[in-house]
């Protein structure tokens, strides 16, 4: 039973979005705030991601938007004084802050009891030698490995162990600072930077080929356990699970070796105490039942929110119940709601996770795959075949990838060596290894998968070339269709392999395909995940879509009162929580109007794809084909396709063709706004001023073009999202090189060139309209100057520094835009100020990034006034004016360098940050320090490097170096930088490169710790990284030191910690703020 | 995708599936039950229980890690698999594999099925035939192949005795001269049961089903798992009736069919279920305490709690649905489990009750 001294309980969120910590923990925690308060608990939330579902109304009683950090949830637990605390909810971020305050005895100190697993058992798993000695108490094998202190310890442990080794920095979450060594070369460079994250290291043998396994495990109070899911990766050990596709429930383990796992599991759950879920990692040996431990996570994990998707079993809402004191067998099956939530759930479909990654955003990063990792989101596709789901997950990533065949074709000089050194190209150079004639078993050799997997991917390869002998539609046969179809072949793909796209259009081509099938009859079929395996019936409608089935379990009541929600996709850069708390936000008011929600969407890591936050979830493809099949299934009122970012956006004219009933502003609006062309002569048309532009039709055309307006230059293709293959070019050379890149982007629309702007201001300006009138709208102010990718920039809402008559002419310009596109929903417009000259950059007519920032910090749901109106139903202006805020809100972003080797961490116009976070002050500056703490930055204790290119950031530095030298902060800088300091009389001490004669060496300082905050500034246009600034700043980010690379951003720091002591920064929660 | 002769699966409702034959090519017919494991096949093929019956299995990729090698052990127990054959009549899947692959395969399930002359049929929707079930309960089938024009016979389930077709015809003795001795009545049972008594150092005698064990010396009785209708079996009834009515109190542990035995030996009910368990993941709890376990199932008849007598208590309960899952008898050491202790295929939770059974000799 629950624990009846519960009245107020604290939950720790996991902060901004980071590689290795992303959305999942958004739906960990929003699960146990849902169970929380279902007690009627008084729930305090700390978390300063702005964007997420868990930090909005309704959810937590008392939202503080600060950083996940001991000394401010100190604070926060001195003033709610909650009686109990759950850690297990906020990934690593969560479980480390909570050690931290358990050591300190915070939770002595206020009497606040941690609720479920025991901090004692965070600590045995978390600490590897603990770990070790813990599981060897029950006889239970580990990995053979040596905890080091210091590189000289690591050394010879490696020597012991002998090479290859693994080194693994202790309590660093997602591998970080992990890796293989071959020899000590590498191991001595893979010491120092983990060595930089964490003060233990530890060093293991490799065991490079076995399978990996995984176990999500739960146990109650009563000793009562059950593992809900197991998972296998298809990559073998050696490449971080994050990083590897991976498919529940297993495939190739006979019953014995999945129970011994599986009685091992529970066997360690017991003896570590677990109180709620937690996961187990095994290696196993793929040539007998010899396995070992690699890790436990006690605590919710990304595995876990998988598992709790692929299962329908809600791991976070059942650990945190039990982490009230309830058994498992008190609680129900919330999928049947009539069996028991003591069981494990049978699956009779199979899903495959697919790692998202953006490595193509970040010049020189290492693209190899390892032990840490870098992928930045991940989809999951269900079926009934592996086939089947392997293609549709590869379709969802959305890398313009079409399945495991037919995609086009990729450059490989060395397959071989490609197989053997796994990229995040792996699986399309298996495919094309098969193509190119090597066997299953030589693949094998060289990458060491399970040959049951490669067996399937020849499968898919086999039907694709029993196709391509196919000359025509009309010669398909009916059996090898509906073959390639239950192997999960796209129409797309099925066209492709016939060779139709020499006599159709390709949009044509699978028009076709499409209608052929359905005379046939070959048409998928809608089935259920009820975790019983149709043992009991379902009450809740988690659907997926499937042709390995005759029958569908349900069939939509055609009754007009269905909305449709397209989802956001896979988390991406540029495209990721934001889009998910809008996409529930518009479900929540389609619910409350009466109206049946449905959702499509396919992100493990999301709320909207909780089965309980919509009628009916279909976790299928947003692919045109599979948008249809749900159309034709749902046949509803309405779909909303301007909440989940880019993708539903990309399908709106192909929708509106199909005459689907899109919500809101029409296809030919958005088209209108998308497209380049067109919106610039709309533009015109209205006489509302923009950088001068052209699209690129002739080479000729675009130098004469470029004469005319003098570099730079910004080029960018039509429909990009997060500035893919958007680049600034400062000369001709460069010019060129990414008109062609552009080219490979997108065929169909012309690519755009325009004139950079510098020392520009940048607007944001979101905002609702109905009928092309403004009903609501938030103008902000990024800190940086253009240039920097609005993702990218830190903002301030409302716009803090801009002239009235600036914000004037914005406000009108909008209305004239919202008029002339007849807007009706969401829309976003991105302006260029200098002075009161206003430029309009982009525009567009779905709701944007910044949408769950401004809507908490006016405390107006812009998206609910959307979806209001898209519905059809009676909105009221907001009387709110920017000038009635006593408060200032700002985004800042998150950046996930240090897993990304080599790349340079400038930034740049095209988007490289991970996450956000937005915190609230009583000013800007008290704003922007908590924002700015949040994500990873620290006031420095003494010592600051100062280093900028440009005289223009050298300028802007100036009055900071003032401010600095006035506080006592020892200043350090580079050759030109320190000169301009000394010319106006700034004590600095000047630091040398090592290609520089002189002392001290800059690097050097680094490595022994000696500066506490990098600030160093490329100059705005920098296109090649092997100057020093890249060493430094490299340096910087692999040893952990905070590094700004924006002077203007620099500026606002050092100015805001200079004024604010951090200890005086208020703590005030989200209600506080009127 | 596997190209094989076609073949449909006719329900006695009338209802027909359709997909590729992948095992023997032959038809045949027998009562269709669907079990919900992700894995175990080979274990749950040769399980005796299933004799008479056609088995759907839910979880849709078969035939991934293929067969192990067939080896019989020293003592007369197979080494992976749970007797000396398959029992199945057929096997009903949705996606055959095809090829496989694991250390431990020797061949494929494809070929193992055709050694031992059983069909399987492999395309078939088995959420939609499992739902059907589900809702109709089960029900007898043929599985036929398309190009064979030739009729075959309903299958005979209902009032059938099964267990005489799956039992020792001899006794059987293993580990003798162990420590203590446990006359063993064979239902049906699986090898994994007798495993675990040899491990504990128990002299195991296997006897027929219907052997009259009360002469025998003995210090303990188990009662085997095995497949039907309990009340086919009577005169194994009598016999364990005649052990329970003896001066000399010896312990006795049942499991499945043994459960149902037993039951009826002490004078409760049996009724068939709708459609069975068969899984991996039922939830039982010990009545009386918050201890749940996870359990492997196998079976299509239950104990009607409520016709214990009174020295008669439920040991386990079913938590989805509330029926039976073992005995127990207040004040003497004699119990028994609906469910499979032994597993093989599925959880281990409950082995404990063979280390209770045991302690109790």
């Amino acid at each position: 039973m629950k624990l009846n001294n519960l009245k107020k309980v604290l939950v720790l969120g996991s902060g901004a979005l980071k590689i290795g910590e992303a959305g999942e923990f958004d739906y960990s925690g929003s699960q146990a705030l849902k169970a929380l308060r279902e007690e009627g608990i008084e729930t305090v939330l700390i978390n300063p991601n702005i964007a997420t579902v868990q930090t909005s109304e309704g959810v937590a009683d008392h939202i503080y938007f600060l950083p996940v950090e001991a000394s401010f949830v100190e604070k926060v637990i001195c003033k709610e004084r909650p009686d109990g605390i759950l850690l297990s909810f906020g990934g690593q971020t969560a479980l480390n802050c909570g050690v931290e305050l358990y050591r300190k005895g915070v939770f002595e100190k206020y009497g606040v009891e941690v609720l479920g697993t025991p901090v004692q058992a965070i600590i045995d798993t978390e600490d590897r030698e603990l770990f070790v000695d813990r599981l060897s108490e029950i006889d239970v094998k580990t990995i053979s490995s040596e905890a080091c202190n210091n590189i000289e310890q690591a050394k010879d442990a490696a020597q012991r162990l002998g090479y290859p080794v693994i080194l693994r920095a202790a309590y660093a979450l997602g591998g970080l600072g992990s890796g293989f060594c071959d020899n000590e070369q590498e191991l001595l460079q893979l010491a120092e930077k983990a060595f930089s994250f964490s003060p233990q290291v530890l060093v293991e043998k490799s065991l490079r080929g076995w399978k990996e396994i995984e176990y999500e495990v739960v146990r109650d109070r009563y000793d009562n356990c059950i593992t809900v899911c197991n998972m296998e990766n298809f990559d073998p050990l050696g490449i971080h699970t994050g990083e590897s596709i991976v498919i529940a429930p297993s495939q190739t383990l006979t019953n014995s070796e999945y129970h011994k796992l599986r009685e091992l599991a529970i066997k360690i759950i017991r003896h570590i105490g677990i109180v709620g879920e937690c996961n187990v990692q095994y290696a196993l040996d793929p040539n007998s039942e010899d396995y070992r431990v690699i890790e436990v996570n006690a605590r919710l994990s990304r595995s876990s929110a998988l598992a709790s998707k692929a299962t329908g079993y809600p791991l976070a809402f059942v650990a945190a119940k039990l982490g009230l004191g309830y058994g498992l067998f008190e609680l129900t099956n919330s999928i049947t709601k009539s069996t028991s939530a003591f069981f494990e759930p049978a699956l009779d479909y199979v899903v495959c996770k697919m790692p998202r990654w953006d490595l193509g955003k970040f010049r020189g990063v290492d693209h190899q795959l390892g032990s840490s990792m870098k992928s930045v989101g991940e989809v999951m596709a269900i079926g009934r075949t592996f086939e089947e789901a392997l293609q549709k997950s590869l379709r969802m990533i959305g890398q313009g990838m079409h399945g495991f065949t037919d995609n086009k074709d990729i450059h490989i000089d060395d397959i071989e060596q490609a197989l053997k050194a796994p990229t995040d190209k792996r699986i399309f150079i298996i495919a094309k290894a098969l193509k190119t004639g090597y066997s299953i078993d030589k693949i094998h050799q060289l990458t060491k998968i399970d040959l049951w997997f490669l067996q399937r991917l020849e499968n898919i390869y086999l039907t694709d070339q029993a196709l391509s002998k196919v000359d025509s539609l009309n010669h398909l046969s009916s059996d090898l269709l509906l073959q390639a179809k239950r192997q999960g072949f796209s129409d797309f793909q099925i066209a492709r392999a016939l060779s139709m796209g020499k006599k159709y259009s390709m949009d044509k081509a699978v028009l076709l395909v499409r209608a052929r099938r359905k005379q046939l009859g070959i048409v998928p079929f809608i089935k259920q995940i009820d975790t019983l395996a149709a043992e009991y019936p379902a009450q809740t409608n988690y659907l997926y879509l499937t042709y390995n089935a005759i029958n569908s379990d349900i069939q939509p009541a055609h009754d007009q009162k269905t909305i449709v929600v397209l989802g956001s996709g896979a988390y991406r850069i540029g495209s990721s929580v934001e889009f998910d708390w809008c996409g529930v936000q518009a479900l929540q008011t389609i619910r409350q109007n009466g109206y049946h929600g449905v959702m499509i969407n396919y992100n493990p890591e999301t709320v909207s794809t909780d089965y309980d936050m919509c009628d009916r979830l279909y976790f299928d493809e947003l692919t045109f084909e599979r948008v249809m099949d749900i159309m034709e299934a749902e046949q509803p009122k309405g779909v909303i396709i301007s909440t989940g970012g880019q993708i539903p956006n990309n399908l709106a004219v192909k929708l509106d063709e199909q005459n689907i009933p899109i919500l809101g502003t029409t296809a030919r609006s958005i088209d209108n706004a998308e497209d380049r062309d067109k919106f610039s002569a709309m533009l015109d048309r209205i006489g509302v001023d923009q950088p001068e532009w052209n699209a690129l039709t002739s080479l000729d055309d675009i130098h004469r073009f470029v004469e005319k307006v003098g570099f730079p230059v910004l080029v960018r293709p039509s429909y990009v999202l997060s500035g893919a293959a958007m680049n600034v070019c400062s000369t001709e050379a460069e010019l060129e090189h990414f008109l062609r890149l552009a080219a490979e982007v997108s065929k169909e629309h012309p690519v755009v060139v325009s004139k950079f702007m510098v020392n520009t201001k940048e607007v944001e300006m979101d905002a609702v309209a109905d009928k092309g009138e403004i009903i609501a709208y938030a103008i902000s102010e990024h800190v940086e100057f253009a240039g920097v990718h609005s993702g990218d920039a830190t903002i301030m809402f409302p716009a803090q520094k801009l002239y009235v008559e600036t914000v004037r002419r914005i406000k009108k310009i909008s209305g004239q835009i919202a008029r002339e596109l007849n807007i009706s929903g969401p829309f976003n417009i991105q302006y260029l100020a200098r002075d009161n000259e206003i430029k309009v950059i982009e525009c567009n007519l779905r709701a944007s990034r910044s949408f769950p920032f401004v809507s908490k910090v006016l405390k107006i749901n812009l998206i609910d006034i959307a979806t209001r109106i898209m519905l059809g139903l009676p909105v009221q202006k907001p009387h709110k004016s920017l000038f009635d805020f006593e408060y200032v809100g700002v985004k800042a972003s998150q950046f996930s360098f240090n897993r990304l080797q080599n790349t340079d961490p400038v930034l740049g116009v095209d988007m490289s940050s991970t996450g956000e976070v937005g915190c609230i002050g009583a000013d800007a500056q008290s704003a922007l320090l908590k924002a700015m703490l949040s994500v990873g930055m620290r006031v420095p204790q003494k010592s600051v490097l100062l280093s900028a290119g440009d005289p223009k950031d050298k300028a802007s530095i100036l009055e900071p170096a003032r401010l600095l030298q006035k506080k006592g902060f020892e200043i350090y800088a580079t050759k030109g930088t320190s000169a301009f300091l000394s010319t106006y009389k700034i004590p600095n001490t000047r630091v040398y490169m090592n290609d520089e004669e002189g002392e001290p060496k800059v690097l050097q300082m680094l490595h022994k710790k000696q500066i506490d905050l990098v600030v160093s500034v490329p100059k705005v246009v920098d296109t090649e990284n092997i100057d020093n600034g890249y060493k430094v700043r490299r340096a910087a980010v692999d040893l952990n030191i905070p590094l700004i690379t924006n002077s203007r951003l620099a500026s606002a720091f050092i100015n805001a910690f200079c004024s604010i002591s951090v200890d005086d920064l208020d703590i005030l929660s989200w209600e506080e703020l009127k | 995708m596997y190209q094989q002769r076609k073949m449909t699966l006719r329900l006695s409702n009338g209802m027909c599936f359709h997909g590729e034959s992948f095992g023997y090519e032959d038809s045949t017919a027998g009562e269709v039950v669907f079990n919900t494991a992700m894995s175990g096949y080979p274990e749950s093929l040769t399980d005796p229980s299933y004799a008479g019956q056609m088995l759907v299995l839910t979880y849709p990729l078969i035939g991934n890690y293929g067969v192990p090698a067939f080896t019989i052990e020293d003592n007369g127990l197979a080494t992976f698999m749970e007797s000396g054959k398959i029992h199945v009549k057929a096997l009903i899947a949705s996606s055959y594999s095809g090829n496989y692959n694991h250390w431990n395969a020797v061949e494929s399930l494809s070929d193992w099925l055709k050694r031992e002359h059983i069909p399987a049929i492999t395309g078939v929707d088995t959420r939609e035939l499992t739902k059907i079930l589900r809702e109709q309960g089960v029900m007898t089938g043929k599985l036929l192949l398309d190009d064979d024009t030739e009729e075959i016979q309903d299958a005979q389930y209902e009032n059938v005795n099964f267990v005489e077709q799956v039992s020792c015809r001899e006794v059987i003795r293993y580990n003798e001269g162990a420590r203590r001795k446990v006359v063993l009545l064979d239902c049906g049972v699986k090898h994994n049961i007798i495993r675990n008594l040899i491990q504990r150092d128990i002299e195991v005698v296997r006897v027929p089903w219907d052997y009259d064990f009360n002469s025998l010396q003995f210090d303990g009785l188990f009662l085997s798992n095995g497949p039907g209708d309990p009340n086919t079996c009577m005169k194994a009834v009598n016999n364990i009736r005649t052990f329970l009515a003896q001066q000399k109190i010896r312990p006795l542990m049942g499991i499945c069919m043994g459960n149902q035995l037993l039951a009826k030996a002490a004078g409760a009910d049996v009724y068939k279920l709708k459609y069975g368990h068969r899984s991996h993941n039922q939830p039982v709890r010990m009545e009386g305490t918050n201890r749940c376990f996870i359990t492997s199932q196998n079976h299509g008849y239950a104990v009607n709690p409520d016709s214990l007598p009174a020295d008669w208590k439920p040991y386990f309960t079913n938590m989805n649905d509330n029926s039976n899952e073992g005995i127990r008898h207040i004040s003497r050491p004699w119990f028994s489990a609906q469910f499979h202790p032994e597993a093989a295929s599925g959880p281990t939770d409950t082995e404990f009750l063979f280390d209770d059974f045991v302690s109790l000799l």
